[in-house]
């Protein structure tokens, strides 16, 4: 897409702010519509976006695929991992109670954490399973289309 | 005037999903399966429902989209002609149409506020959220708090669904990319 000057410009504008209302998306998540799913989404879109018109691999040297597959696991495991402290503390899996004193504290911090590794998990997810299909060799010639 | 924004829209989708049967050129299926997502995001804002309609846009309208014509770009672009015309398919497809619209003759009304939906265990949600948690939004509590196994569940199913894509399509990492990416 070396050519395509408007598009270039226009998702160099726009790339910035999908990733920032994604934070957006994740972190606002407990008091305006949203969480960590949307966020993922919405980030692995401006990836995808930008892979799209600038290359796969300028988008692979920013998020590279070792670092993104990992992270995919890390997603899980920080979600696991908030159940497990809560298992360790002597109470059910996924209990958030163990986390703080106050009751509500302790709520809004697994909140956030398990949220957080949803966000990770699922925005790496998309990179991933975009970067799986794009990285094969198309048959179909650019100027098929 | 809801209803009148909610009826454009199922006509529009309605009439994206006859142009998705009636053509064969698959880029255009593709791009009108992203236009469906759209039109459906927009139905869930309309319902209120800004969260789902996100997803809906940034998943079946963007990547998705995406997928697909990543997936075209490695099969073909040309949906094949059936060799023969055969009724089986057909009728299995009204039947099954017909035994849906049937069902959702039983269903509460659009917006009903005495459905199951509303008064089972919603309105325990919507109370104790403010007492359990102090955040104003119910969904995520829900989902992150009070539903919080289903929710670590669809994580794993989603992380289950990256595993399986580099299991069929092949690890990207060793393999050597075409040099004719843009720079």
């Amino acid at each position: 897409m070396r050519h395509h000057l408007i598009l270039r410009v226009i998702v160099k504008l726009l790339v910035p702010p999908i990733m920032l209302f994604a934070l957006y998306v994740q972190f606002h998540g407990e008091y305006s519509p949203g969480g960590g799913f949307q966020a993922g989404v919405i980030f692995a879109a401006g990836v995808i976006l930008f892979a799209l018109v600038y290359g796969l691999r300028k988008a692979k040297r920013i998020f590279p695929p070792w670092l993104v597959i990992r992270l995919a696991a890390v997603g899980v495991l920080l979600y696991a991992g908030t159940g497990v402290v809560s298992l360790f503390s002597g109470k059910a899996f996924l209990d958030y109670s163990v986390l703080a004193t106050s009751p509500k504290d302790a709520q809004v911090y697994g909140i956030i954490a398990v949220e957080l590794g949803v966000g990770i998990a699922v925005a790496t997810v998309m990179i991933v399973v975009f970067y799986a299909f794009a990285s094969r060799p198309p048959r179909i010639n650019d100027e098929d289309w | 005037m809801d209803i009148v924004i909610n009826l454009v829209l199922f006509a529009m989708m309605i009439a994206t999903a006859i142009g998705i049967l009636m053509m064969r050129q698959l880029f255009a299926v593709v791009v009108l399966a992203g236009v469906f997502s759209l039109l459906s995001a927009l139905l869930f804002v309309t319902l209120d429902a800004v969260d789902v309609a996100f997803t809906e846009a940034a998943v079946g309208a963007g990547i998705s989209t995406v997928l697909l014509l990543g997936t075209m770009a490695l099969t073909s672009r040309q949906e094949k002609m059936p060799r023969s015309f055969s009724p089986l398919p057909l009728v299995v497809v009204v039947v099954t149409g017909a035994a849906l619209i049937y069902g959702t003759l039983d269903m509460p009304n659009f917006g009903s506020a005495d459905s199951p939906a509303q008064t089972h265990v919603a309105s325990q949600y919507l109370e104790r959220t403010p007492k359990d948690m102090g955040i104003p939004n119910v969904v995520t509590a829900i989902l992150a708090s009070y539903r919080g196994y289903d929710t670590f569940g669809e994580v794993v199913v989603v992380f289950t669904a990256a595993v399986g894509v580099l299991m069929l399509v092949g690890g990207f990492a060793r393999r050597r990319e075409p040099e004719d990416e843009g720079e």
